[in-house]
């Protein structure tokens, strides 16, 4: 899975998209603005387990325990009066990264299937404890009154301003993964998932390794959660399920593993995906039951594109081949 | 605490770990066997839950009729699935059954709210098997629920014959282990493991509808038996049998005395039980090392 010749223009492809999200961003209605936050915000989730899955090759199935934390946290300790975006903003990423430190210590001593199905209960834990007690509102979660802020700077009630702090958050975690995997610590990731085994006869700590990729990718799910909480609204335990965790994992592989594109890729074509099998307009009578062409639509892409839709690409442009 | 409400919630908790017990040891053995990790495998507890929902008006009282007519139902659903679906999974890698399998369960579950939609549905106990069994003035507990452990003791204790004692299960063990022996051996494993995963689907389903008079039919039913699914393969340790019976037990008492004691944080009782098996013995209680 080498990134071929992408080294070179590889920067630019993704630094054109966010010069033009940043000029359009005001031009744009509506619907079209809200619909990009929400898929800037599941692009860094999914950048996050990207990280994991397709740079560490740990396949967690619990991500979306750190993100439904990162949300919840920012609206209990908002208050009603709102609260302050520079303490919420790593309140929430602090707890989801010391959640996915607890999480992280336990399941990584398993691996492979074991650690997939760990990951999955330990989420589904989170999910109880806002589910069944009052913490959070039970079933039917909380609402955000104010919007976070920082004096009269960044005020998140602001639409333009909530896209430009997502579109920042966006560029943050993409350059700040890209620099992730061209570091030392990157160059060690990507080593464990080829071989565990030789990477730890060469002397590399490899669960300290693996242990720091989860808390980092934590506390980035976490960053994405702040952000859904203060573009919705409210929260609810849904934000933890399962669902959320399969459906990221799928954005994830749906891209291309292996790849930061894939995971932004994902997440927009699956955003989009979802939007078109829900519309009566598109797909008639259908569309309410958009879970069942959804679900056939995953298992088409899964036989069909097993290296996603960057594969695609690849395999498309002769070029690219290798 | 009295001693009478003691007694019925321990037969409560070994009640409750049978049923987990039948479920788990359907995905033991497909996930032991073929080595496909099957998100799926609650969906079929549901299937068979909804079962028993919408048959239990066909057959009346002849309550053993209908669990038998399901099973035979099911293990052909289970065996069709495997020839249209599964028998393509088993080279795939990990990630990619967990996604194969995530979409399975949205059409199952899609399905399932067409064909019968969305309510939450009780089943009535049969006749013959209604009202409670009293010892004295202790306690008195439901005579159904004494037959549904009965029906999984009986159940978990064929299971062992087959699996330890037959022919089947002397080469699912082989299976189990080596496939390509068991191949070269010029066993049929083609249809050996269509037959497997027919049965856990079986088994699966027939959880699903002994368990239906007991608690209500609902949508969400299959997700929340399969993570504590995983929850006892993890403590049982993969692949194992006997695990997963030590961990259904244990869970089953967790989760019930927790019920008890600590109403409104009853559901984390078993994820507490699954960290400490993990910082002891990451392998499982029975599992091997990797």
């Amino acid at each position: 899975m080498s990134q071929g010749n992408s080294s070179k223009l590889g920067w630019l492809l993704p630094v054109a998209c966010a010069v033009v999200l940043g000029v359009a961003g005001p031009m744009l209605g509506n619907y079209a603005s809200d619909f990009i936050v929400k898929v800037m915000i599941l692009s860094i989730f999914a950048l996050s387990l990207e990280l994991l899955v397709g740079t560490t090759g740990l396949v967690s199935l619990g991500h979306a325990a750190f993100y439904g934390i990162g949300a919840y946290v920012t609206v209990l300790a908002s208050g009603n009066e709102g609260g302050n975006l520079a303490l919420l903003l790593p309140a929430a990423m602090g707890a989801a990264a010391l959640y996915a430190l607890f999480v992280g210590a336990l399941s990584l001593r398993t691996r492979g299937v074991y650690f997939i199905m760990v990951t999955l209960a330990f989420a589904q834990m989170a999910f109880f404890v806002f589910h069944d007690t009052k913490v959070g509102g039970g079933s039917d979660g909380i609402y955000l009154y104010v919007r976070p802020a920082l004096g009269k700077l960044l005020d998140l009630e602001n639409r333009t301003v909530l896209f430009y702090v997502v579109l920042a958050a966006l560029v943050f975690t993409y350059g700040l993964l890209a620099l992730v995997r061209r570091s030392r610590f990157g160059a060690a990731l990507a080593g464990i998932r080829v071989n565990e085994q030789r990477m730890r006869a060469a002397g590399f700590p490899v669960y300290g390794y693996k242990l720091a990729a989860f808390v980092l990718a934590g506390a980035l799910a976490g960053l994405a959660g702040f952000l859904l909480a203060s573009r919705d609204g409210v929260v609810n335990p849904e934000l933890l399920a399962w669902h959320n965790s399969g459906e990221v994992l799928l954005m994830v592989i749906l891209g291309g593993l292996g790849h930061l594109r894939g995971a932004v890729i994902g997440a927009v074509a699956f955003t989009l995906l979802k939007e078109i099998f829900s519309t009566h307009a598109v797909m008639g009578p259908l569309a309410d039951h958009w879970q069942l062409t959804l679900g056939i639509a995953i298992i088409v892409f899964v036989a069909l594109l097993p290296k996603g839709l960057i594969g695609l690409v690849q395999r498309l442009s002769p070029k690219g081949a290798a | 605490m009295d001693f009478g409400t003691f007694l019925v919630q321990c037969l409560n908790s070994v009640q409750y770990g049978l049923l987990l017990f039948l479920v788990a040891s359907g995905l033991t053995l497909i996930f032991g066997i073929m080595g496909v990790i099957n998100l799926a495998h609650g969906s079929f507890y549901m299937i068979g839950a909804y079962m028993a929902f919408s048959l239990a008006p066909l057959f009346g009282d002849q309550f053993l009729l209908m669990l038998a007519a399901g099973v035979v139902l099911a293990a052909i659903f289970g065996y069709l699935l495997e020839w249209a679906f599964f028998s393509y999974l088993y080279q795939r890698d990990h990630l990619q059954q967990v996604l194969m399998t995530y979409g399975l369960i949205l059409v199952f579950e899609e399905l399932r709210s067409i064909l019968v939609g969305n309510d939450v549905h009780g089943v009535k106990v049969p006749a013959w098997l209604d009202g409670s069994f009293a010892l004295g003035s202790v306690m008195s507990y439901p005579w159904y629920r004494l037959f549904a452990s009965a029906a999984c003791i009986v159940l978990a204790v064929g299971l062992y014959w087959v699996v330890n004692r037959t022919r089947l299960g002397m080469m699912i063990r082989a299976g189990a282990s080596n496939r390509d022996m068991v191949r070269g051996l010029g066993i049929d494993v083609k249809r050996l493991y269509r037959i497997v995963f027919a049965a856990g689907v079986a088994l699966a389903a027939l959880a699903g509808m002994i368990a239906a008079p007991m608690s209500s039919v609902y949508p969400n039913m299959g997700a929340s038996v399969l993570i504590i699914c995983f929850v006892l393969v993890v403590i049982g340790g993969i692949g194992s049998i006997t695990g997963a019976l030590v961990a259904s037990l244990l869970v089953g008492f967790v989760d019930t005395f927790g019920k008890v004691f600590f109403a409104d944080l009853a559901g984390i009782g078993i994820y507490l039980l699954m960290a400490i098996v993990l910082i002891w013995k990451p392998e499982g209680l029975m599992g091997r090392r990797p």
